[in-house]
């Protein structure tokens, strides 16, 4: 017993040693400053949006909403850590104060904003519910899918918009739901479904990853409405707002045409537009409680919506998504921020 | 000097008698424990209450709205997540309880082999114990699977070893009998075979333990097992229509598939436990004392006999407290069915939290169920054990 | 009485060639009766048709250092995956230049493990270097002292992560898997009723729910605004998981202890503390070493669960690196490399228990 209790005394102080992250959070903002980062969701094996590559490093469109958000409270995109969540435990770990804010492709719809107590911010992704079969096939539309295995994603919205899809149209299907995306996407491949179903951007970023990307071809229909947007807690909307106006500084920065390349000359710019976003006319910081200079950190650092977009997700990459939906407003899509004033 | 008993209340202090101790122990034990609970409750009642997440079971009576893939009853999305909940209990059930079969079948094989006095099966019959029990059997889920669906064709280029049975990477297809009354009334038969045979046996020990004679139990009872569903067979038209699975569109349809999800999670649990079964089964045989068998023999026992009423009985006392908390350890690892994607109850709950959001609740239930299944099998253990306890002089 | 003397030269016979040497083996091994005989060509037969495919595709029409696009060419096993993946799947996202902290506190657990095997240097020495080496390697891990950088626990993954989860966990549950023993031998009753339901609530439930319930639900039951990490939350529910198990294990010990045993010790007017000290549990602590080693065998194996809950142990950065498109497709290969991490590692443990079985004479 004396040695088991040493042993024990050691261990549990070695234990303590070794992982003492009891962290006291009262605000959002107060307590990420304290601890001095953003803790962020994530999906962790979503490519394009975010994934870890062969260095551990985290890449993707949600990775760098998270890092813009630490850019505005910080001025540093580094200060941030991403915590892979699966899709069970996401809602949880935002609930419950494990992270601040999640960036993890999460719908947003109304019993989450209620029942679950979150708040979603503006939308950094606009998406919809798709199919992608093999070409072999011969299909042209989702509705001659009837009696297929179907491959689904996991996710919360997408078994339900299936199974509403096919219900509506009076079709038999059977799904087969595997909770690890990469599991899941090796069994389509494998020819063990007919047809993978989950939000469009997830079947290109599948579709780019498969061996073969030109057997397979993503169907016209879309089935359902998938605004994509990082949430945080119900009841803080000091963290909201900054949440919200980190997006939006993205996508404001695209809409005066500032990149990360121009953003150190567009400070010596004489539109009051501009000087007002960047900081140089003071305000807009202040008033949410961070620098003055955080959209110009955000830029700098992370880029506007546009390159965002195409570093991680554009043409130019293996998903090689073109902008559609979320493309500017002026430039026909859904992207619109409210001016920054 | 005479020795008086000391009354023992009155000269030792409270802290020093022993009664009074341990109901203050006790008393400050519970204490603590019920404190905790209560802080725990009383910081989820805040949790929730303060984020406005919704609680109770309410979710049970509404609309499920997703499909599940396979199902031993009828089920649609319009039915309730109560019905979807129970398919997945069913399922459960279903790949556990072939699961015990075909384990407890595959690890006395193996087990016995372990024993042989042929050098190379003993030895793969170790070297199957040993490779087996040291890899996760989540990790061999995970291998099965993909090499389930890497391994066998598409549909289209199914697999056909005999004619009606189909093998391709959308799982094992062959024929069934159309359904017929007559088969409900087989199963009757079955069963009635069954509970004849449970009397027939009762019967056939008290006149052994009456007069000595020796009924011959096995052959009958295995004629009772073929004949009366036969009769039943027989008597309800003798119906030969056969299901056989036919390729249409994308799938076949018609007869049985079985799913490579349920074969790889099968497979996965029976290979496994099986590891397990042999090393509990050789433990169980070499238990038993070589004195007995040569004293069954000295009393001019047939060999049979010998293994059936000497060696088994006795084998049997070792084998099976172990064997069940095996099977038992099969029961609950099926639970990493959500890993693969075979709707069992716990997959078909974590699609209900991410539905509803009611993690408590979906966790609870899942931890009930397997508590439910657990303590009835040891309620039953329990009762074998004092059953089949060694009587000693 | 006549005396016979042998005078000539005796002469060694040797046994008939039949029953020595490799013909003697295989006909006492494999041919002793006619459906050994068959059963031996059998099994040789499967082997020859499993084997040499196999072979062939592991190591003779392998690629080892390839691209993966090379790999998708060629018809072999391709452990390039393993090649160039190696540094994520063992360390996680544990950052590059500070590798070589898990990778020195690995090797400080495998020399400790080494070590406890010769029983010659059980002493409490041993006990004290595996204390020093415990504090050592959680130091390497962390940081933030010594001048190393502090490395959040998050950052953890990979095979470091695996044995942290298995080897901490074992350390903790042991002293309250042998407290809840205690508990369940107690004479007070509401003592041992909480204990017999926490241990058959635990030891029924399967262990993916307590992990579920520690990622999802345990972060509910915190005050507001306190949070644990996720890997310390997946910690305690297999510390909680493993405490159930082992206490079963020491219970049969406890229950192995002759009665004179506790007679004896009552009469030397020990108190219950004391017995149990000094009289009861070393001795029943020695029996169950052995299962104990089985013990920590299945911690081991079940941390692997952990990739439910998406923390990045051993089998999850394998996982990931898979759905890499460069890699995608040769799942296989990597299952059986991890496959192959967990065999070594268990192999060690199990023959090392077995020999610690007959050693301590407790098997029966």
């Amino acid at each position: 017993m004396k040695r088991s209790g040493k042993i024990s005394v050691i261990a549990i102080i070695v234990l303590m040693l070794a992982l003492p992250n009891l962290l006291i959070a009262g605000e959002t903002l107060d307590s990420v400053k304290k601890k001095g980062f953003v803790t962020v969701g994530v999906n962790g094996s979503l490519f394009g949006f975010g994934q870890p590559d062969e260095k551990g490093a985290w890449k993707g469109l949600d990775v760098d909403t998270g890092r813009a958000i630490a850019s505005a409270v910080f001025g540093d995109a580094s200060k941030v850590k991403f915590i892979p969540l699966t899709a069970v435990q996401r809602f949880t770990a935002l609930q419950s104060g494990e992270i601040d804010v999640l960036c993890r492709n999460a719908t947003r719809t109304l019993s989450r904003d209620t029942a679950m107590g979150l708040n979603f911010a503006t939308v950094n992704y606009y998406d919809g519910q798709g199919f992608m079969v093999s070409k072999k096939l011969g299909i042209k539309s989702a509705k001659e899918l009837d009696g297929a295995t179907i491959c689904v994603l996991p996710g919360t919205t997408t078994e339900q918009n299936a199974a509403d899809f096919f219900r509506s149209h009076g079709l038999k299907w059977k799904p087969v739901v595997i909770e690890q995306t990469s599991e899941l996407a090796k069994a389509f491949f494998a020819g063990r479904c007919v047809c993978l179903t989950s939000d469009a951007s997830q079947l290109a970023g599948t579709r780019a990853v498969s061996p073969n990307p030109d057997d397979y071809m993503i169907l016209p229909d879309i089935i359902s409405k998938e605004p994509l947007a990082p949430a945080v807690r119900h009841g803080d909307d000091q963290w909201r707002d900054i949440v919200d106006f980190a997006v939006l500084a993205m996508i404001n920065a695209e809409e005066l045409e500032i990149t990360s390349q121009n953003v150190d000359d567009m400070l010596k710019s004489k539109n009051p537009k501009i000087q007002r976003f960047l900081g140089v006319t003071e305000g807009n910081g202040k008033s949410l409680g961070l620098d003055e200079k955080f959209a110009y950190n955000i830029i700098k650092q992370v880029g506007n919506y546009g390159e965002v977009f195409e570093r991680n997700v554009g043409v130019n990459t293996p998903l090689g998504i073109e902008r559609g939906l979320n493309a500017l407003w002026t430039d026909g899509g859904l992207m619109y921020s409210p001016p920054f004033k | 000097m005479a020795l008086k008993q000391l009354p023992a209340s009155k000269n030792t202090s409270f802290w020093q008698d022993p009664d009074k101790r341990s109901i203050i122990y006790q008393v400050f034990t519970l204490g603590t424990v019920l404190m905790i609970g209560y802080y725990l409750f009383s910081n989820v009642q805040a949790n929730l209450e303060r984020q406005s997440i919704a609680t109770g079971f309410g979710f049970l009576d509404k609309e499920a709205a997703f499909e599940i893939g396979e199902s031993m009853i009828n089920y649609s999305a319009a039915d309730t997540y109560t019905k979807a909940l129970f398919v997945g209990i069913l399922n459960t059930l279903k790949v556990s309880f072939i699961g015990i079969i075909l384990t407890v079948f595959l690890g006395t094989v193996i087990g016995v082999a372990r024993l042989s006095s042929n050098w190379l099966i003993a030895k793969a019959a170790a070297i199957y114990i040993e490779v087996l029990q040291d890899i996760p059997i989540l990790l061999q889920l995970f291998l099965w699977y993909a090499i389930f669906y890497q391994f066998f064709p598409s549909p289209h280029q199914a697999l056909n070893p005999v004619d009606g049975v189909f093998i391709c990477n959308r799982g094992l297809v062959f024929g069934i009998p159309e359904s017929h009354p007559a088969h409900t009334y087989m199963l009757i038969a079955l069963l009635i075979a069954g509970i004849g045979i449970f009397f027939l046996r009762r019967w056939a020990g008290k006149r052994q333990a009456e007069t000595g004679k020796i009924f011959p139990l096995f052959s009958v009872s295995l004629l009772l097992v073929i004949l009366l569903p036969l009769a039943a067979w027989f008597a309800g038209g003798a119906p030969t229509a056969m299901n056989t699975p036919e390729l249409r569109g994308f799938n076949f349809t018609g007869g049985l598939n079985v799913s490579p999800e349920f074969t790889a999670l099968l497979m996965g649990l029976v290979l496994y436990t099986a590891a397990f079964v042999a090393e509990i089964v050789r433990a169980g045989i070499q238990s038993v004392n070589h004195g007995q068998t040569e004293a069954a023999m000295s009393i001019g026992l047939k060999q049979g006999k010998i293994l059936n009423l000497v060696i088994l009985p006795q084998a049997l006392r070792v084998i099976i407290p172990p064997l069940t908390s095996q099977l038992l350890n099969l029961t609950k690892n099926s639970s990493l069915a959500v890993a693969i994607g075979f709707p069992d109850f716990v997959a078909v709950t974590n699609t209900t939290i991410n539905q509803t959001g009611q993690a408590i609740e979906g966790i609870a239930m899942i931890m009930a169920v397997y508590l439910i299944i657990s303590l009835s099998t040891s309620v039953y253990m329990n009762w074998y054990n004092q059953k089949s306890k060694l009587v000693e002089r | 009485m006549a005396v016979i003397i042998h005078t000539e030269e005796h002469v060694n016979l040797k046994p008939p060639t039949s029953t020595t040497g490799i013909i003697g083996w295989v006909r006492a091994n494999l041919c002793n009766t006619w459906y050994n005989s068959l059963f031996s060509l059998l099994i040789i037969y499967i082997l020859w048709q499993v084997m040499a495919p196999f072979i062939n595709w592991a190591l003779i029409n392998a690629n080892w250092t390839s691209s993966g696009a090379e790999c998708h060419q060629s018809g072999g096993a391709c452990w390039s995956i393993i090649h160039a993946n190696i540094r994520f799947i063992l360390f996680g996202f544990y950052p590059p230049p500070e590798q070589w902290r898990p990778l020195t506190a690995m090797i400080i657990l495998f020399s400790l493990l080494i070590a406890s095997r010769n029983r010659n240097w059980w002493s409490k020495n041993l006990l004290y270097t595996w204390l020093a080496g415990l504090i050592i390697m959680g130091l390497l891990m962390k940081g933030g002292l010594f001048g190393l950088t502090s490395i959040e626990s998050d950052q953890w993954g990979g095979l470091p992560l695996t044995l942290m989860l298995s080897v901490f966990g074992l350390a903790a549950a042991y002293p309250l898997g042998v407290a809840l023993a205690l508990g369940r031998q107690s004479r007070l009753p509401v003592i041992k009723s909480l204990t017999v339901i926490y241990i058959e609530m635990i030891r029924g439930v399967p262990l993916i729910s307590l992990l579920f319930m520690s990622a999802i639900i345990f972060p509910l039951f915190l005050p507001e605004g306190i949070t644990i990490n996720k890997i310390l939350r997946a910690q305690v529910a297999i510390i909680m998981f493993t405490a159930a198990y082992v206490a079963e294990v020491v219970r049969g010990g406890l229950q192995a202890m002759p009665k004179g045993q506790y007679e004896a010790a009552d009469s030397l007017g020990l108190n219950y503390f004391q017995t149990m000290r000094l009289i009861i549990l070393p001795q029943a602590l020695k029996i169950v070493i052995p299962p104990t080693v089985s013990v920590l065998i299945s911690a081991f194996k079940d941390t692997s669960l952990v990739v439910i809950i998406a923390l990045y142990d051993v089998l999850k950065t394998t996982q990931s690196t898979l759905s890499n498109p460069q890699w995608m497709g040769f799942s296989t290969e990597a299952y059986l490399f991890v496959g192959m991490i967990y065999f070594v590692c268990c192999y060690f443990m199990s023959t090392w228990s077995r020999r610690l079985e007959i050693e301590l004479h407790t098997g029966r």
